[in-house]
């Protein structure tokens, strides 16, 4: 199967105050069409720094990230912005969805960047959350969700453009075992039957047992492959 | 108008401090609405194309008398009518603060002014009395005056010059009621004899206030103005005609400019509505920063996020801004009716609307500006991480 993401030679520096930190360095690293990646490592190992440069949310110092053949760290914020709208789901540890809206709408938000009608778009909505099995759900606010299903509609805002990849940043940190099991099982399943390419940061060692493969960063530097 | 959601939502986060921003907005442009009329009026030069009266005074104050062999010569003038005049007379009514609106009119005033409702029966009892006066119903109601009373006034300008002093001492004849609303206003003042007050007054006699001129063709007030004007050019009572609007604003610009007075509250209070408004958007777009940081995420913009704040602080502004205007609007001739026509407010014109639609996106725009740069300039990995 063909890379979907290649990184190469990638370092990541920030700078903080007068210093230059580097917290990755020099990793490369193919990810292929499909696969559900897990990073693990130990907190300021730069897997969510890792996580961020795959999604095209912060770019590399320097070397090269290909998506899908497309050099995302040669992209300005627009391009990038776009190309992470038409590209890739996010799914976070606080779930980041908007307080104010129903789980429905908050579906859509990313709908809202696409040529989609108003019933097109409700229709989408309500598709990915029947996925995500919260249909019956649809117009509760966050705040009347658990945090599971919370987790959940943030899945269904990540899949509801269809991206090829989807990258979470520990999507179960905030939840109990049950409903972290329900989130991984999802996840497999948008891995196993739709094809979605994962790569996932977590500590918990038992949801990287749902990723087909683990990779462990330790202090900016790619330190085991599993297979 | 998809992305609106999202901008009500972002009002909506915050319920409280959103309804009771709109209510600061809605007082300001509600005061907006009131005082624009007033500042509008007092602004506005009148034309004297189309009117029937006029008022000539002297061009260079209202307070310089013109002479009364002036008025024959005005009479004379082709065009003219009518003529007749009338002198100011300042006092209060036992206390200075009531203050009375007190003319001296001279014969043929009323002929000039059917305004007042002075019927024949009245006029007639006003002209038989030397000391008599007329006064309006609402001022004879303000202070329980009938006709027959003594009226006691202290002169605030003019000595009586009988016994030296400023007191006056004046009899009711007459109690009349203005026919119409819209010349309400008529019932606040008191009428004595312009012959008498001549008379009796200790500063000499002869002079005359003004001169009300009735033109026979509305369509040549402009042609006969500049001839009475003509009359007095290069004498040391050179007169200026004009609309009765511009004089009675001239009255009140004796207290100062007042349209530069309204024109400076309301500055004044969209200086402080821009101060109130800017910080709860500044607080607004603080308190969101990760949700603003997660619609990037998904793929807005960094223009699109910024034009989201812009649009949230224009619509909070609109919102309150047209509530207001539309509060001044209902309230307008509520305010005009219960002054007892002492108050004309215009009412809120299409001038008012674009004005006041104007400064709503003005001031929504400026207060916007920082917060929505502030939410351009987020780096999400920052705003994700809480730095």
């Amino acid at each position: 199967m063909t890379a979907l993401v290649e990184i190469r030679d990638v370092s990541k520096a920030y700078v903080r105050g007068r210093q230059s930190v580097e917290v990755l360095h020099h990793i490369s690293l193919d990810i292929r069409q499909g696969d559900f990646l897990a990073l693990m490592g130990p907190s300021g190992s730069g897997k969510t720094t890792l996580l961020n440069l795959i999604g095209g949310l912060d770019s590399p110092t320097s070397g090269n990230i290909s998506v899908g053949g497309k050099r995302i760290d040669q992209l300005g914020g627009t391009a990038l912005a776009k190309w992470r709208a038409a590209n890739v789901g996010f799914i976070f540890q606080f779930y980041n969805l908007l307080p104010m809206l129903s789980a429905q709408k908050n579906v859509e938000v990313p709908l809202l960047l696409t040529k989609l009608s108003a019933a097109e778009r409700r229709r989408n909505a309500a598709i990915a959350l029947t996925l995500v099995h919260l249909a019956d759900r649809a117009h509760h606010k966050p705040n009347e969700l658990s945090g599971g299903q919370q987790q959940r509609v943030a899945i269904a805002r990540a899949i509801v453009s269809d991206p090829t990849l989807l990258v979470c940043d520990e999507p179960t940190g905030d939840l109990d075992r049950q409903s972290a099991e329900e989130v991984l099982g999802l996840l497999q399943v948008l891995n196993r039957e739709h094809g979605k390419t994962i790569v996932m940061v977590t500590h918990d060692p038992k949801a990287a047992d749902h990723a087909t493969h683990t990779l462990h960063l330790e202090k900016g530097n790619l330190v085991e492959q599993a297979a | 108008m998809k992305y609106l959601q999202l901008v009500w939502a972002a009002l909506a986060r915050r319920k409280t401090r959103t309804v009771l921003t709109i209510l600061s907005v809605l007082v300001a442009f509600l005061l907006f609405g009131l005082l624009d009329g007033v500042r509008a009026a007092f602004n506005a030069g009148g034309t004297l194309a189309g009117v029937d009266r006029m008022v000539v005074s002297s061009r260079f104050s209202i307070i310089q008398p013109l002479p009364e062999s002036l008025v024959a010569r005005v009479r004379a003038t082709p065009g003219v009518r009518r003529t007749t005049w009338a002198n100011w007379f300042g006092g209060y009514y036992r206390e200075p603060k009531n203050q009375l609106i007190i003319f001296a009119v001279a014969p043929g005033y009323f002929d000039v002014y059917p305004d007042y409702g002075v019927g024949k029966p009245m006029l007639e009892a006003f002209e038989r009395t030397r000391t008599g006066v007329l006064v309006g119903a609402s001022l004879a109601k303000r202070f329980g005056w009938k006709v027959g009373d003594k009226l006691p006034v202290m002169g605030s300008i003019f000595p009586n010059k009988a016994t030296g002093e400023t007191t006056w001492q004046f009899d009711i004849v007459g109690i009349y009621t203005a026919p119409s609303a819209k010349s309400r206003a008529l019932e606040q003042q008191v009428l004595l004899h312009w012959k008498y007050f001549d008379e009796a007054n200790a500063y000499g006699s002869g002079d005359v206030g003004w001169i009300i001129v009735q033109v026979a063709d509305p369509q040549r007030s402009a042609e006969v103005a500049q001839a009475i004007d003509a009359l007095s050019a290069n004498s040391d009572h050179e007169t200026k005609t004009q609309t009765e609007q511009e004089f009675n604003l001239s009255f009140a610009k004796q207290v100062g400019d007042i349209g530069l007075i309204v024109t400076a509250i309301i500055g004044a209070v969209f200086f402080t509505l821009m101060l109130l408004t800017g910080n709860t958007m500044a607080q607004a777009v603080r308190e969101r920063i990760p949700e603003l940081a997660t619609l990037k995420t998904l793929g807005f913009t960094d223009r699109g996020v910024l034009g989201l704040v812009f649009l949230e602080s224009v619509l909070l502004i609109v919102t309150g801004g047209t509530l207001g205007l539309v509060l001044a609007s209902i309230l307008t001739p509520i305010v005009s009716a219960a002054s007892g026509g002492m108050l004309e407010l215009p009412p809120i014109g299409l001038a008012s609307w674009l004005t006041g639609f104007a400064l709503m996106v003005a001031v929504g725009a400026i207060v916007g500006v920082l917060p929505a740069l502030r939410a351009k300039r987020l780096r999400i990995v920052d705003a994700l991480a809480g730095r």
